[in-house]
């Protein structure tokens, strides 16, 4: 009953999965693709540290939290183009920014 | 050890129930609110792993702050998001079937994954030193550029943010300092010599 660190992988991996399930599943709404996009993020984290903690080595600690300012900078920065676009359209459907003009 | 395990399957399968209720739940708040209970679980997993640390940037980051942020957001704009969800389902062939490649690709190479023997550490953990110790002995000295260029990137995603959502309406009158300072007595004042009986035009 030892946990080893495929264990933490496959939770990983799941994690994932289900990210890039998600953004298929919610093609229009952007708030749950961006929520999507932090669940990839997390999954990222845990294997940094799964492998940070079974290799004995920090580094991979270092990187997860590097991963982590990433992932917040990305969530303030979409959100802030949502609320642009919102204001500009009235709307947030994902099909309709196919244009690149204002 | 089978504390471990039970806190390892309990940790790992809330963070997995909560991550399918984030996509799959009708409501964005809902959804907001599972992402919560999902980095929570996450941060347990951390800690079982031994890194402290990182949990509680992640509770104190994700649930305090980017969380909270998205929440913001779901409530503040006002968008019909039964609109939203219409056609959900004619992704979910295709979406179903790219995750199932994805996880089935992704666990056959954590399965068949091994450790090569004596393998090259960059930093090790130093003995009876905190996780919290160890990770600062390395990101203040070997990765403090590293550590520079995160602080760089979140000024750049403070500004961009800014920039973005803030909005000059033409119509409010606002304070401009620098003519307000640059303001002299002459063309603000001025006098008239009113002669007695007469008013001032």
């Amino acid at each position: 009953m030892t946990i080893g660190l495929s264990h933490y992988l496959s939770v990983a991996a799941i994690l994932f999965t289900l990210g890039i399930f998600g953004i298929f599943l919610n093609r229009r709404n952007v708030i749950i693709i961006l929520m999507s996009i932090e669940l990839i993020l997390l999954a990222v984290n845990i294997n940094l540290v799964a492998f940070s903690s079974f290799m004995g080595d920090i580094v991979g600690q270092v990187y997860a939290l590097i991963v982590l300012t990433v992932a917040a900078a990305e969530a303030a920065i979409g959100l802030a183009i949502l609320v642009a676009f919102f204001r500009n359209r009235g709307s947030i459907a994902v099909e309709d920014i196919n244009l690149m003009k204002g | 050890m089978i504390i471990n395990a039970i806190f390892f399957y309990l940790f790992a399968g809330i963070t997995v129930a909560s991550a399918v209720m984030v996509i799959a739940a009708r409501n964005p708040v809902h959804s907001v609110l599972f992402l919560i209970l999902a980095f929570v679980n996450a941060a347990g997993l951390f800690v079982l792993l031994g890194a402290e640390f990182l949990a509680m940037i992640l509770i104190v980051v994700y649930v305090g702050a980017v969380a909270v942020l998205f929440l913001f957001v779901v409530m503040m704009l006002d968008v019909d998001f039964a609109e939203l969800r219409q056609g959900v389902l004619n992704y979910l062939p295709i979406g179903a079937l790219i995750g199932a490649i994805l996880l089935a690709e992704l666990l056959l190479v954590v399965g068949g994954w091994a450790l090569a023997p004596g393998g090259g550490h960059a930093a090790t953990v130093p003995a009876n030193v905190s996780n919290t110790q160890a990770l600062g002995l390395v990101l203040y000295t070997r990765y403090v550029y590293f550590f520079e260029a995160a602080g760089v990137i979140l000024l750049v995603a403070m500004i961009g943010a800014i920039v973005m959502t803030l909005q000059h309406k033409p119509d409010v009158r606002r304070q401009n300092i620098a003519e307000q300072v640059a303001r002299r007595r002459a063309s603000a004042v001025e006098l008239v010599n009113v002669k007695p009986g007469q008013g001032l035009s």
